[in-house]
């Protein structure tokens, strides 16, 4: 297959620091924080995950953290986010309750859903997170819902689907690119593009790796970004959010990226993925977004490696301190699995 | 005679079929790879090339109704969905189309399709990668529900499923894949003449279970004979259509019905069961009311603790054997 990406799918390019004019010192500082900690909190999940304390599988998207910081600068409390199976920095974007996080993925009834979903079935509507689930695509057409909500309430909200290369795949993607264009819904289809959908390369399952195409089909406006790059992301989701915000319907971002662990759990699963050689993920790890935008900063002289190894301490910390305590929370009442079924949630306990 | 475990006896189905059939390919998500199904298809694409075991894109409709065209166009295609989670997204060309397409031309065309889905629960997946859905596909005028039980019918029943002209939904679980037994030579059988049977004989009360119900029920069986409770196991095996028969028989000798399903209680197979013996049988012949022993109606939670009661065991079998007997 050759490649339709601009060179984005060739990882020994584009390894060097970002370009940051125009952007205020306050935005990229939020950003590096956002993204450190999004990096710190799934680390930890893999560990956790590889000594047994996590029972449920964990998709990590470490190196992926540029593309929901990025867009999440962006949004509000009262936007409508969906995400999928690999969504902890979906939220985490939105708020860095990492402590949240981890209980969550312990099954404790302090997490995010009250322990209620795990990794893979996150929520968090008071910052506009709506949910991620993991059946493939599943959230999209939701999230074309929710958009439309929102035009009928008369609200500038926006609704976003974060979709992978895999989830296009599914016939009702298309059915939602369609729908959103046809009903002017002010929806963002963030497509993170990170070449893979579980084992497979897309050379194996897509005649061409742009699918920002498929945006050409609906007539939907696209961009296609390095999505490695935090602001190149940030830049190009602050225009389409805008005119999204101005009624000027939906938009897709293709953002090219790549996950450094495997499909899920902490292994790195260069032997069992089709195309995923250890070169490869080397050079993808040059291509590092948290790097490239610390760099960029400390040229610039706005950030120092002091600060950095400053800020990396404190992190460190409370995710130490978070972990601990999430790890001591209790489990959910055995009356829960049938008290959250349907919405009164007064039953007596059994 | 030969020593398998549950899913080395499928690789063995798998294996026969694409040697002896070259109309027969396989068609689904994973098969290239070593998570999905388990040891179940392994080096398959290696043996046979990857044109006659595809691996596919994340399309689950449209793969299976591809599956269902090549039916209808002379080949006996295996779709594969590692998840019965997943095959939601294909429940059109499954019912609408495969399942009627014999009676709505006047039975002048049979799309001979097998859809082998996994039953793929625990381990904290959770509520959308945990379901047993095959209550719903047993409700389907038109399908055939399989659901192997034993290491003999994971092989024997997936080589008459596929073999069959009717299109066949093979459901297989991955709890069942270390079972282990010694197993006789391949013989084909006619999917059609295939019904429920005796897995365990006994005098006090019969339990009906199909695929890992089914073990825990061989299981509880083999427990309560220490406390003198001899308990007859029926496994259903053929689900749609069901030949209640067996059932009948051995309840008209046991006086006493529980019936044991990995799906939900309400509307669920168990539901099926209890409804046709009391059909069936004389008013009277029950000697204590039935009991249903399945899931609770509720989603499957992800935390450890909630997903260890969800589940029911032999335990549970045990005792609501004891419940029905008093
Ligand atoms: C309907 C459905 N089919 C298959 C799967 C199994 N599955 C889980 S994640 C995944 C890959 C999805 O790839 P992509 O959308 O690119 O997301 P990524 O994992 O790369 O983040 C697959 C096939 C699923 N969860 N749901
Ligand atoms: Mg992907």
């Amino acid at each position: 297959m050759k490649s339709q990406l601009q060179g984005l799918a060739d990882p020994s390019k584009f390894q060097g620091p970002i370009s940051i004019d125009g952007i205020s010192p306050e935005i990229l500082k939020s950003m590096l924080n956002s993204m450190s900690i999004i990096r710190k909190t799934e680390q930890q999940l893999a560990k956790g995950r590889q000594e047994g304390l996590i029972g449920g599988p964990v998709h990590l998207g470490v190196g992926q953290e540029a593309i929901a910081v990025g867009i999440s600068q962006l949004l509000q409390k009262t936007d409508r986010v969906f995400g999928a199976h690999r969504s902890h920095s979906h939220l985490l974007a939105l708020n860095p309750d990492f402590y949240r996080l981890f209980a969550e993925v312990l099954g404790k009834a302090s997490g995010f859903s009250k322990g209620m979903g795990g990794s893979m079935h996150l929520f968090d509507q008071a910052n506009g997170f709506f949910g991620s689930t993991p059946i493939v695509a599943g959230t999209a057409s939701l999230a074309v819902g929710a958009a439309m909500a929102a035009n009928l309430q008369n609200l500038n909200n926006v609704g976003v689907a974060y979709i992978g290369d895999g989830a296009v795949e599914e016939g009702v993607v298309h059915e939602s690119f369609n729908l959103a264009k046809i009903q002017n819904a002010p929806v963002l289809f963030a497509i993170e593009n990170n070449l893979f959908s579980s084992h497979m390369h897309i050379s194996l399952r897509q005649p061409n790796d742009k699918i920002s195409r498929f945006a050409e089909a609906n007539e939907i406006p696209y961009e296609l970004v390095d999505g490695n790059d935090v602001v190149a992301v940030f830049s190009a989701a602050k225009k389409q959010i805008s005119d999204m915000r101005e009624g000027k319907g939906p938009r897709l971002l293709e953002l090219i990226t790549y996950r450094w662990y495997g499909h899920v759990d902490w292994r790195e699963d260069v032997d069992v993925g089709v195309n995923r050689s250890t070169e490869d993920l080397e050079n993808w790890k040059l291509r590092d977004p948290l790097k490239r935008l610390c760099d960029s900063m400390i040229k610039k002289g706005i950030w120092s490696k002091e600060e950095h190894d400053k800020l990396d301490k404190e992190i460190d910390d409370k995710i130490f301190k978070a972990w601990n305590k999430a790890i001591k929370d209790d489990y959910p009442h055995r009356s829960s699995t049938l008290k959250y079924v349907y919405s009164e949630q007064n039953q007596e306990d059994i | 005679m030969q020593t398998h475990k549950y899913s080395s006896a499928m690789l063995s189905a798998f294996e026969y079929l694409l040697e002896e059939y070259p109309e027969v390919f396989i068609i689904g998500q994973g098969l290239w790879s070593p998570w999905y199904v388990g040891d179940t298809m392994t080096d398959l694409d290696k043996k046979f090339g990857k044109e006659r075991v595809i691996d596919t894109p994340v399309s689950e409709s449209a793969c299976t109704g591809a599956a269902v065209g090549a039916s209808l166009a002379g080949m006996k295609p295996i779709v594969v969905h590692p998840r019965m989670d997943f095959m939601i997204y294909a429940m059109d060309p499954i019912v609408n189309q495969a399942a009627k397409w014999s009676h709505m031309f006047g039975g002048q065309a049979h799309p001979g399709v097998t859809i082998r889905s996994i039953i793929n629960r625990g381990g904290e997946q959770g509520a959308q990668h945990s379901q047993a859905l095959h209550a719903w596909f047993a409700h389907v005028p038109g399908l055939r529900v399989v659901m192997p039980s034993t290491v003999q019918d994971a092989r024997d029943l997936l080589i008459s499923s596929v073999l069959c002209k009717d299109p066949v939904i093979y459901i297989d679980d991955r709890w069942l894949y270390d079972l282990e037994d010694e197993i006789d030579d391949i013989t084909e059988l006619d999917l059609c003449d295939q019904k429920p049977n005796i897995s365990v004989e006994g005098i006090d009360i019969t339990i009906v279970g199909s695929s890992y119900a089914s073990l825990i029920a061989r299981q509880g069986a083999k427990k309560l004979l220490k406390d003198n409770i001899s308990a007859e196991v029926i496994d259903v095996r053929v689900l749609n259509p069901l030949d209640i028969g067996p059932i009948i028989n051995s309840v008209s000798k046991t006086g006493h019905l529980l019936v044991v399903d990995s799906g939900w209680k309400s509307c669920g197979f168990s539901s099926e069961i209890v409804s046709q013996v009391s059909e069936n049988l004389p008013i009277g012949s029950l000697k204590k009311p039935p009991l249903r022993l399945a899931l609770p109606d509720a989603p499957a939670p992800s935390s450890r603790m909630l997903e260890k009661d969800y589940y029911p065991d032999t335990d549970n079998v045990i005792m609501a054997v004891k419940q029905i007997l008093g």
